[in-house]
């Protein structure tokens, strides 16, 4: 593939959702869609099924809960047992403090590394970039890319306000 | 229609992302933002020079002795951890119960929570004998073979500071993201073209990439709830376990979240109305906003005059004479001026916002901020030094009487709080750009 596909602007999110189903209905695959801000359904529209996200978030949050629960025991009974006011050494209620901050520590910390990794993000480069006008996709206007060499005539039947190619 | 919303028509995608990142990229920089800076970091100064004196020569330079060994640096601590309450209060929680208006305040309450929280940590390791060791408060392998003591409610405090201040610094950072976006496309510079472009992390607004950000976001903001009400929660404790008269008490825990509260929300409003006023910004945060902002201040007052109240009262009913006698101190005693000070500015004088035009009136609620702010700083320090000072043993009483170190270092944090929010105000969009779009989305689908 000598381009990297056929990206179409539209002035309205509304505009590009169809769009994008059309596209999908036409037979395309591989399509990308981009926009200023979050939109309902758009993400379903080009073809995604499932956001891992949430998965990733709950592992996180057992593995802080556990792990610092764990950390505590291990070193208040077993590695360094110390009597403090004549408490039992495995005093379970004064560990929770450390067991709930270290839960939502990794928690967030996976919700944080687990978004960037799926999105493939830091990724500073991207062939859409090499489009001048996709510096509105920040801005006010709405892209339809799709990964595909004959997607001009098709993405022109939508009445976008332009298409142009991505190169490669 | 409300009235945010009638201020937003006439706003489209490109006006309020162009009027938004202009305020950082084009705008040229105001007389009085200029000297707010030179001041500012004029006191900065100020607070790193008192800083290495206070190292070189120790806690010593301070007011405080035996037996009120915690003076200013534990009472700022407290009062600046509880005024980074709100920016997370307003993010998250208001994010969950789908309250619209706080996309406007949202961003720049964030960054005035990261720098309130970060300047709080500062103050218990400038106030260890020894801060060089600060990091033996966190579990790592050390051939001393020792572990932190988990019983102790300071090794709880550094779990749920260094926690808050990640997660925080996490949730703000991921919001701004796709602004620094805007920024990196908007920049006509090439030195500002790679600095927004580098922290913009490649984002360029691929629907997969919303969806996943959505639901990061909103599962920070479910994540952040509980923290907010923890971190003042555990910080309550490190009174609260302890058998001291004025600190042994339980209810400690919400009466500093509310507590936290209050002064978190006079802070914003401290901080967003010259913000609004200057950058003219009216028309996305309304009068509307303050007069929210305002009702939330009432309601955590009032949770506030609790706390003072059942302090008293459970003093009496307990009929523990060392409780008693803590009590009558703090309204007789030495202290007590400050004691009516704080029930002054923290009872009486928000009662005025039960009535609409003072809600309405942004200088009265501006002047109404900072008697607040005033009433939530002696509060801590009432509660910090008061309660010590005359303990179970009339042998061991003493005074705690602040010295010039004492006062620089509080003026100096203020000072480096205002500077890192004037730096903030020129380099990253005070008001999340993306937000304002989704707003004017539904505002033209409405």
């Amino acid at each position: 593939m000598s381009r990297y596909g056929v990206l179409a602007e539209f002035a309205t999110p509304e505009r590009l959702v169809e769009a994008a189903r059309k596209a999908r209905e036409a037979g395309y695959r591989h399509i990308e869609a981009y926009s200023p801000f979050p939109i309902e359904g758009l993400a379903e529209a080009t073809g995604m099924r499932r956001n891992w996200v949430a998965p990733i978030v709950l592992a996180g949050g057992f593995v802080g809960c556990i792990g610092g629960y764990f950390m505590q025991w291990y070193s208040a009974v077993i590695s360094y047992p110390i009597n403090s006011g004549g408490k039992p050494p495995h005093s379970w209620p004064i560990f929770i403090p450390v067991t709930f901050e270290l839960t939502v520590l990794i928690a967030a910390l996976a919700a944080f590394v687990g978004m960037l990794f799926l999105n493939g993000l830091p990724r500073l480069t991207h062939p859409v970039f090499n489009v001048r006008e996709f510096d509105l996709a920040s801005r006010n206007r709405f892209f339809l890319c799709v990964r595909a060499d004959d997607a001009h005539v098709f993405l022109r039947s939508l009445e976008p306000i332009g298409t142009w190619d991505v190169p490669a | 229609m409300s009235e945010i919303d009638s201020r937003l028509q006439g706003w489209g995608y490109a006006s309020v992302s162009d009027k938004i990142a202009d305020i950082v990229l084009r705008r040229p920089t105001h007389w009085i933002w200029g000297a707010g800076f030179l001041v500012t970091a004029a006191g900065v100064a100020a607070l790193f020079g008192a800083m290495v004196y206070l190292f070189v020569k120790g806690v010593g330079i301070w007011g405080i002795d035996i037996p009120v060994a915690w003076g200013f640096a534990i009472a700022n601590f407290v009062w600046w951890i509880g005024i980074g309450h709100a920016g997370t209060f307003i993010s998250a929680i208001l994010l969950l119960l789908r309250q619209k208006w706080r996309t406007s305040i949202n961003r720049f309450a964030e960054a005035m929570t990261l720098f309130a929280a970060g300047i709080a940590g500062l103050f218990p390791i400038l106030h260890l004998g020894r801060p060089w060791f600060f990091y033996w408060l966190v579990p790592y392998p050390n051939v001393m073979e020792l572990w932190p003591q988990w019983r102790s409610a300071l090794v709880w405090d550094i779990f749920a500071i260094s926690t808050y201040l990640i997660v925080s610094l996490l949730f703000w950072y991921l919001g701004v993201v796709p602004d620094l976006a805007t920024l990196r496309d908007r920049a006509t510079s090439r030195a500002k073209q790679i600095a927004y472009g580098l922290f913009a992390l490649g984002w360029r607004g691929d629907a997969r990439h919303w969806a996943r950000f959505e639901t990061a976001y909103l599962l920070l903001a479910g994540l952040a709830t509980p923290l907010v009400v923890s971190v003042h929660s555990v910080v309550s404790l490190d009174f609260a376990i302890s058998i001291t008269p004025g600190y042994h008490s339980t209810i400690f825990p919400p009466y500093f979240v509310a507590g936290a509260l209050f002064s978190g929300f006079a802070m914003v409003l401290t901080l967003a109305i010259p913000m609004r006023h200057f950058f003219r910004l009216e028309d996305f945060i309304t009068v509307r906003h303050l007069e929210l902002a305002a009702k939330v201040l009432l309601a955590c007052g009032w949770i506030v005059a609790y706390g003072y109240f059942m302090e008293t009262f459970v003093a009496f009913y307990s009929g523990d004479p060392f409780e008693i006698a803590m009590v009558k101190d703090r309204f007789f005693g030495v202290y007590g001026p400050a004691y009516w000070t704080v029930l002054f500015c923290n009872v009486a004088l928000p009662q005025i916002l039960w009535w609409r035009p003072a809600r309405r009136s942004v200088w009265t609620l501006f002047a109404l901020s900072l008697f607040v702010q005033l009433g939530m700083w002696l509060e801590r320090v009432m509660i910090v030094v008061q309660s010590m000072h005359q303990d179970f043993l009339p042998s061991s009483w003493g005074l705690f009487i602040p010295t010039r170190w004492d006062w620089i270092i509080l003026g100096g944090s203020i000072a480096l709080f205002f500077f890192l929010f004037l730096s903030f105000l020129r380099f990253v969009p005070a008001i999340s750009i993306s937000e304002m779009r989704r707003l004017v989305h539904e505002e033209k689908t409405a």
